[in-house]
């Protein structure tokens, strides 16, 4: 798709869009020549303009490194909204509220687990419900339902499912304040219920991982991170409950707003401060916490199932971050200090050192920033910046990006095929399905060495480690 | 509206193509009537999650309201995608199924229909679609093929 667009290079790795028609702001797109060339394959330039024409959207429309087309939004998205003025747009946030990433750092060494990966795959697909039409394991009554929407991860390890610990070094402790189970459909609920605890299919993965190489010892160290050291990644979301909860919004603020004056339908959108908008967010929040607590439940099981090979085996939570989510953050508008809303679509929040929203033990270096590769390739840890919270909200990548369509991935090399060439690099997959696989091929993904490069010499996101997969779980 | 069984044309050249998307799954359905084209809707979702063969074991009634032809269209895709992560229900055929339109009066099109499918448990199911989205989303008849088309992105 060719989007005549007023593209202008700023400087290295800054890239503008021109603010022309209805847009309110220009657009700002963070990224090098070579992802700029990929992103211009698709609509993520229009899609970019588009948000830029929200009513009350600050600075600029701002696009990630791994930025590519979404609906509505582009995937990679950071806006930021006044509060008086500004609107709420589920699309600005995604369908699967809170996509997030977990990492738990083990006791345990690369070594210790050199010939035992095909057990350690085995015994996790066991253990850890994932799929699609296959529920989690725990059954939940709907006042129970209403706790977790409350609770998240708090909720979770109050329950039994881990420690106090855990839910300290998560984003947000674990549980968003804000959530309003009352606001979630009765159908949401009922998507929800039985999926708890597991970890969905599509891009979403349990990883167990080796740390390869580290960049910055000092924060290192304080991430509790040393070469060598196995770690462990949980990537999933909020499963059926996120998705429903997203569309039943849309459905709503569409047929009280309309569309008509929108570029797309997908950025329907209700006033912040309106009741429409207000009731989003609370909902939205409980999906969070919904998300929260099934990462919780899977760490739990992870460490259960961990147990029965080494029995000495103990786990950590390193952090937790939240992608496609909405916000409210103090943040520093034309020198002034003040709380705006931030929607991050497929973008990962990156706080500099001092914010009280970093936990304790982080707080004097930087908030931990999580970048999983596509399916093996190797992973990040980065710390965020002062820099970040700069230019761009306090926000950097989230992850790959995909540059190819799962079809044409399909068509490009069998499931079987990826999982020949994977074991070749010392990787073991384990997946419910082939097509799955294959859709997930490393090729199908924009170059994650290229946007944790581009994120650290901007200074949005500074690079501390580099963990590469040994066993990947899929559903 | 004409039910699809009594229609006089002759069969369709394509149910349904994908087209190119980055990140979802573009398709577009074909239709001699619009409940043709709602029918390949559905099929053309459920064969973006799975191309096998799906026993049809179990049957479902569907009913779905909507204030246009696209928000019927979300609606009632949005119904399978529920009956999947409800019941576990994944669709193999729409058996049946009937538009009545009642925007005249100021009401709304209404759609019922009976889908026949199996239990997801028994697939190996390779695409997860998580939601249906309005994005580049239409109905309309295309005079020039003589055929109704839907067009739909897939969150996944």
């Amino acid at each position: 798709m060719v989007y005549d667009v007023k593209l202008r290079k700023i400087s290295e790795n800054v890239y503008e869009i021109k603010k022309e028609g209805n847009m309110n702001v220009p657009g700002r797109i963070f990224a090098s020549d070579i992802l700029i060339q990929q992103m211009r394959r698709d609509d993520t330039f229009r899609q970019i303009s588009n948000v830029a024409t929200l009513p009350g959207i600050i600075k600029a429309s701002i696009a990630m490194p791994d930025a590519h087309q979404g609906y509505g939004m582009c995937i990679g998205g950071v806006a930021a909204f006044d509060i008086e003025k500004g609107v709420i747009s589920p699309g600005c946030v995604g369908f699967d509220i809170d996509c997030s990433v977990r990492l738990l750092r083990t006791n345990l060494k690369a070594e210790d687990i050199q010939g035992k990966e095909k057990q350690i795959s085995a015994q996790l697909f066991r253990d850890i419900p994932s799929g699609v039409g296959r529920g989690g394991r725990i059954k939940l009554s709907e006042k129970e339902l209403n706790e977790v929407l409350l609770g998240g991860a708090q909720w979770a390890v109050n329950n039994g499912y881990g420690f106090k610990e855990d839910y300290l070094h998560l984003e947000e402790e674990g549980r968003m304040a804000e959530a309003k189970p009352e606001y979630v459909s009765d159908r949401a609920k009922k998507r929800g219920a039985p999926q708890l605890g597991s970890l969905g299919a599509g891009n979403h993965f349990l990883e167990v991982q080796k740390v390869e190489e580290i960049y910055d010892e000092k924060v290192a160290e304080a991430f509790g991170l040393k070469k060598g050291q196995v770690t462990i990644m949980i990537h999933c979301g909020s499963r059926g409950l996120g998705h429903q909860v997203a569309s039943d919004y849309i459905k709503e603020m569409e047929s009280k707003y309309g569309t008509k004056n929108l570029p797309d339908r997908e950025l329907v959108n209700a006033p912040i401060n309106s009741e429409l908008g207000k009731r989003y967010f609370g909902a939205m929040a409980a999906a969070v916490n919904f998300a929260f607590a099934n990462k919780q439940l899977i760490t739990h099981w992870t460490r259960e199932a961990m147990k029965k090979i080494f029995p000495d085996f103990n786990a950590e939570v390193v952090y937790e971050v939240c992608h496609n989510i909405a916000k409210f953050e103090k943040h520093e508008i034309d020198g002034v200090e003040k709380e705006v809303l931030v929607l991050r679509k497929g973008a990962t929040r990156s706080f500099g050192p001092g914010r009280k929203e970093i936990p304790e033990a982080y707080r004097n270096v930087g908030q931990p920033v999580l970048i999983p590769g596509s399916m093996g390739t190797a992973s990040y840890v980065l710390v965020g910046t002062k820099k970040a919270e700069e230019i761009s909200f306090g926000s950097t990548a989230h992850g790959a990006g995909r540059v190819m369509s799962r079809h044409q991935a399909i068509r490009q090399k069998r499931g079987e095929q990826v999982k020949k060439e994977l074991a070749e690099k010392g990787i073991e997959v384990k997946s419910g399905s082939w097509k799955g696989l294959s859709e997930e091929a490393p090729e199908a993904y924009k170059d994650i060495d290229e946007v944790v490069r581009v994120s650290h010499e901007l200074g949005i996101g500074r690079l501390v480690a580099k963990v590469k997969p040994l066993v990947v779980i899929k559903g | 509206m004409k039910d699809t069984n009594n229609s006089n044309k002759t069969s369709l050249e394509k149910k349904f193509t994908f087209l190119k998307h980055t990140a979802d799954v573009k398709f577009q359905a074909f239709g001699n009537t619009l409940e043709e084209a709602f029918k390949n809707s559905a099929i053309a979702m459920f064969y973006s999650m799975y191309d096998g063969n799906i026993k049809k074991s179990k049957e479902v009634s569907i009913s779905v309201e909507g204030k246009d032809f696209e928000n019927l269209l979300y609606n009632f895709l949005e119904e399978f995608l529920f009956l999947l992560d409800t019941e576990g229900f994944f669709l193999a055929d729409v058996a049946d199924i009937k538009i009545e339109d009642c925007t005249n009066n100021n009401g709304k099109l209404k759609l019922k229909a009976i889908a026949v499918g199996d239990d997801a448990k028994n697939y190996h199911i390779h695409t997860h679609v998580k939601a249906v989205t309005y994005n580049e989303m239409f109905v309309g008849f295309d005079k020039e093929k003589d055929q109704w088309v839907a067009q739909v992105v897939l969150d996944v």
